[in-house]
């Protein structure tokens, strides 16, 4: 866990989102801490994923705040939230299927060159450097989560878990200070999420805000600081994992339907 | 005669208009039939109207068999045609992407344009009316008497597709399919006979759309691609997918055509449905009816 | 990585200059520089269509309308106004971008068929106004007298000065295309192909980078207009219809969209069918034409330029 100073990277404030009528977030109040690993967790079909999308700017909210370090940024587009500093991963991998690995890495660090059309055509000298710089930095990433074999493979031949991973260094080459991972573990077997799990905390120990959506509770309850628990769209509890665990709300909410 | 109205005049560009919209509107059932089932926007669509004039001409006029029988023969050839269609050419797909289906029928509709020139030539050919030329005079308008039969056959397409999509088996199950395929091929609905038949039943409508038209605008090997841009416009404008809209768009398209050429610039006819095309595809492309329930609803 | 070998390209340049003296010295292809000068003319079209349809993966069905407006551009200023014909296609490039802006923006909002629709008409909106606004345009009759190029008292007077000159743009065009596809904006029109949500959220300006290239393709079909009338010296509205848009396609689409090399192989191939291998056909090309996107289209989906990757597949097996 790092040093947790009071400063809030990321702030919540009365997000609600109808999809023509039907609400899938009301009135939904949450802060991030720099420097934590926040774990967002509910029932299916809670909202975590809208949660993410309004977050990195896929739609706007119907109503309400959010603030990233102390700006809003509900009214932004994605792109422009990309380059506040917030990335993500998807729950469906969204990579680019046609483009090898290092490319998707590469495209990552897009928002730190915003290529110019005339400048790459003419070939400018610094589109040149830029292109040689982010090479650079794209291997070195790949090296981070242990990829770096496989820079030149098609990203829609690697198998899922690798491709899981391959989000996650895409996301992490447009160095955010935010990072917000969809269910990294969804669908990996043991080990691989086992790994997945290191390189989270990998993450975050560079000093990386973590927002986490994920229904492995072994993974969440490992590694997040603090969890947010949300069900039809609100928010019913928040707290540290062992308090999360103990809480009567909780456990109505992932067991009272069944029972 | 030249003291036509102005109010007889209005009258008329609006007859017209519906009729021609009419054709548009049968276009835009077809295109939804397709879309509906498969997500594919059948560029060749338009081919279906044209080949079920020329078909008709020739069996009508240069056969010579009566209206009753030439009918249904030029229905079921078409029919046959738009099988085909879906055997020979989107089935075999192995990667069907949105591009590769909107090239592909593209790359039909000018094979299918191309074979009728060379089988009818350039010209244009004309079909009797089904009951005679002799125009009615109505508030100062001349309504033709062929007219009735285009109004007639799109209520009668109205009336049969909702009886098809409701009450038989087979109809629910295309609305099955068009509603969740896989969820319809897991209860053993065969999704790809679906398919077919979808393409089949949208060549019908289009070859009626033909048959209903050509004694009053004549038929040439050419007329499809624009009869199918003016049926997409019809289709985009009550919401693609929608039947009711599809009827809508269509009646409302070819009145804006008939009262555009008739009172702003004849010359731009063409031009008015397209542009209109446009203006709801950049502004609204969930269609004009857009957020009122009709266009929720995709079947009649 | 996606790099494209300097040497072909450079193969490619030599024989593109030696051409014309080869087919000089045997009679029965000394006709094909002329021809050349349109496989040069199309290639301009079909490498900005190759970058916007295979590599950012929109689609148009309408660039006709900006060959047309390059073309109608170049002839009325200088027939009309007297004005210099290079001024006359750097002011053709203008409107054409403008026109470009103006429909593009919110045209590339839209995906799949809705964009395809609305080029389509847009390219027939086009094409119906050069055939009405008779007094600017001539109508249907086409305007003719529109003058030839000139450098510095050198007159692109002969079939081989021209072709010379419309290869040099093809060039030029097929250098920067490259480098554009080689660098980042490639990359990011790449990614906004593969998915356009994960190219958001990495921080690509989607709405920017589609008009950006939709502008480029729209400026080099009017670079080629522009060329077309000043060297035929004579233009009519049927040269730029909803078919030659199609035609277009069907050029990328046989070379193969995905691949720079397909825009030029495609453009060669069907201009050649169109102007001489196609004669014995008349104007029932139109079938040859339909039967070739089909079959490209099922059997063929990475065009020409995906055949040896697929006859290496059968060795592998």
């Amino acid at each position: 866990m790092n040093p947790v100073n009071n400063e809030n990277v990321l702030e919540v404030q009365g997000i609600a989102m109808s999809f023509g009528g039907l609400m899938a977030l009301s009135n939904l109040n949450f802060q991030v801490k720099r420097g934590i690993i926040k774990g967002i967790i509910g029932p299916n079909g809670a909202g975590k994923t809208t949660l993410f999308n309004i977050i990195t700017g896929s739609f706007p909210p119907t109503n309400g705040t959010i603030r990233f370090k102390d700006r809003p940024i509900e009214h932004l587009k994605a792109y422009k939230i990309a380059e506040r500093g917030i990335s993500r991963t998807f729950q469906t991998i969204e990579l680019f299927g046609n483009m090898t690995v290092l490319e998707n890495i590469m495209l990552g660090c897009h928002t730190r060159i915003r290529p110019s059309f005339l400048a790459s055509g003419f070939k400018f000298p610094q589109s040149g450097r830029k292109e040689k710089q982010i090479l650079e930095r794209g291997m070195r990433i790949l090296k981070f989560i242990g990829l770096n074999d496989k820079f030149n493979h098609l990203a829609e031949n690697l198998p899922l878990g690798e491709q899981k991973m391959v989000e996650i260094g895409r996301a992490l080459a447009s160095e955010p200070e935010l990072i917000c991972l969809d269910e990294p573990a969804a669908g990996l077997n043991e080990t691989e999420t086992h790994l997945a799990s290191s390189l989270i905390k990998a993450i975050n120990a560079k000093g990386i805000t973590v927002l986490l959506v994920e229904h492995d509770m072994r993974v969440i309850m490992n590694i997040s600081d603090e969890i947010v628990v949300i069900n039809y769209g609100q928010k019913i509890a928040e707290g540290s994992p062992e308090e999360i665990q103990n809480n009567p709300r909780v456990i109505e909410a992932y067991l009272g339907s069944e029972a | 005669m030249e003291t036509i109205s102005f109010a007889g005049q209005l009258f008329q560009y609006l007859i017209t208009g519906l009729t021609v919209g009419s054709i548009y509107a049968m276009v835009a059932v077809g295109f939804n039939i397709i879309y509906n089932v498969t997500d594919i926007i059948n560029f060749a669509q338009g081919e279906f109207v044209m080949l079920g004039g020329l078909i008709m001409v020739f069996f009508h006029v240069a056969v010579g068999l009566p209206l009753i029988l030439a009918f249904p023969s030029t229905v079921i050839l078409v029919t046959a045609v738009g099988i085909l269609i879906d055997r020979l050419a989107i089935r075999p797909i192995r990667r069907p992407s949105v591009l590769t289906l909107i090239i592909a029928t593209i790359a039909l509709s000018i094979l299918i344009k191309g074979a009728a020139m060379f089988i009818w030539g350039k010209d244009p050919y004309d079909l009797p009316a089904f009951s005679g030329r002799n125009p009615i005079n109505f508030i100062g308008a001349v309504i033709q008497p062929q007219y009735f039969w285009v109004f007639g056959f799109l209520v009668f397409i109205a009336v049969a597709l909702t009886f098809f999509f409701d009450r038989t088996i087979i109809g629910k199950a295309m609305s099955a399919c068009a509603d969740n395929p896989d969820a319809a091929s897991l209860v053993g609905i065969d999704v790809k006979r679906m398919v077919l038949l979808s393409f089949a039943l949208s060549a019908a409508i289009g070859a009626i759309a033909g048959i209903v038209i050509t004694p009053i605008s004549l038929m040439e090997y050419d007329r499809g691609a624009m009869l199918a841009v003016k049926g997409f416009g019809a289709a985009i404008l009550g919401g693609l997918g929608s039947f009711p809209g599809a009827i809508i768009g269509g009646l409302i398209l070819g009145s804006i055509e008939s009262f555009g050429a008739g009172l702003v610039h004849s010359g731009y006819k063409d031009a008015f449905a397209l542009i209109v095309l446009m203006a709801v595809l950049f502004f609204k492309p969930s269609g004009i009816l857009g957020d009122i329930e009709i266009s929720k609803i995709k079947r009649f | 990585m996606l790099r494209i070998a300097k040497l072909p390209i450079a193969i490619f340049a030599v024989l593109i200059i030696l051409f014309p003296w080869v087919a000089r010295e045997i009679p029965a292809i000394d006709h094909y520089t002329d021809i050349m000068v349109f496989v040069g003319i199309y290639c301009l079209i079909t490498l900005g269509l190759c970058i916007l349809m295979g590599y950012a993966g929109q689609i148009s069905i309408g660039h006709a309308a900006f060959f047309g407006i390059g073309a109608y551009v170049s002839a009325i200023l200088t027939v009309r106004f007297g004005i210099n014909p290079w001024a006359c296609m750097l002011i053709g490039t203008a409107v054409s971008s403008a026109v470009a802006v103006l429909v593009g923006a919110p045209s590339l909002k839209l995906k799949g068929h809705y964009l395809a629709m609305a080029t389509l008409a847009f390219g027939i909106v086009i094409f119906i106004i050069f055939n009405e606004e008779i007094e600017w345009t001539g109508g249907p009759d086409g305007m003719s007298g529109i003058p030839g190029l000139s450098l510095f008292g050198f007159a692109f007077d002969s079939a081989e000065k021209y072709y010379y000159l419309v290869w040099s743009f093809v060039i030029l065009a097929f250098i920067f295309t490259i480098n554009i596809i080689q660098s980042g904006t490639g990359r990011a029109l790449r990614a906004i192909h593969a998915s356009e949500p994960a190219a958001g959220a990495m921080g690509v300006n989607i709405s920017k980078y589609k008009i950006i290239v939709f502008v480029y393709s729209a400026v080099l079909a009017s670079l080629a207009g522009s060329l077309y009338a000043h060297y035929l010296n004579f233009i009519n509205p049927s040269t730029f219809d909803l078919f030659f848009s199609i035609k277009l396609v069907i050029m990328i689409a046989l070379g193969g969209m995905h691949n720079l090399w397909g825009a030029i192989i495609g453009s060669g191939i069907i201009t050649f069918l169109s102007y001489e291998w196609l004669h014995y056909f008349e104007e029932f090309e139109v079938i040859v034409y339909g039967a070739i996107l089909l079959l490209v289209t099922v059997f063929l989906p990475n065009g020409l330029v995906g055949v040896p990757g697929i006859v290496k597949g059968w060795f592998r097996r």
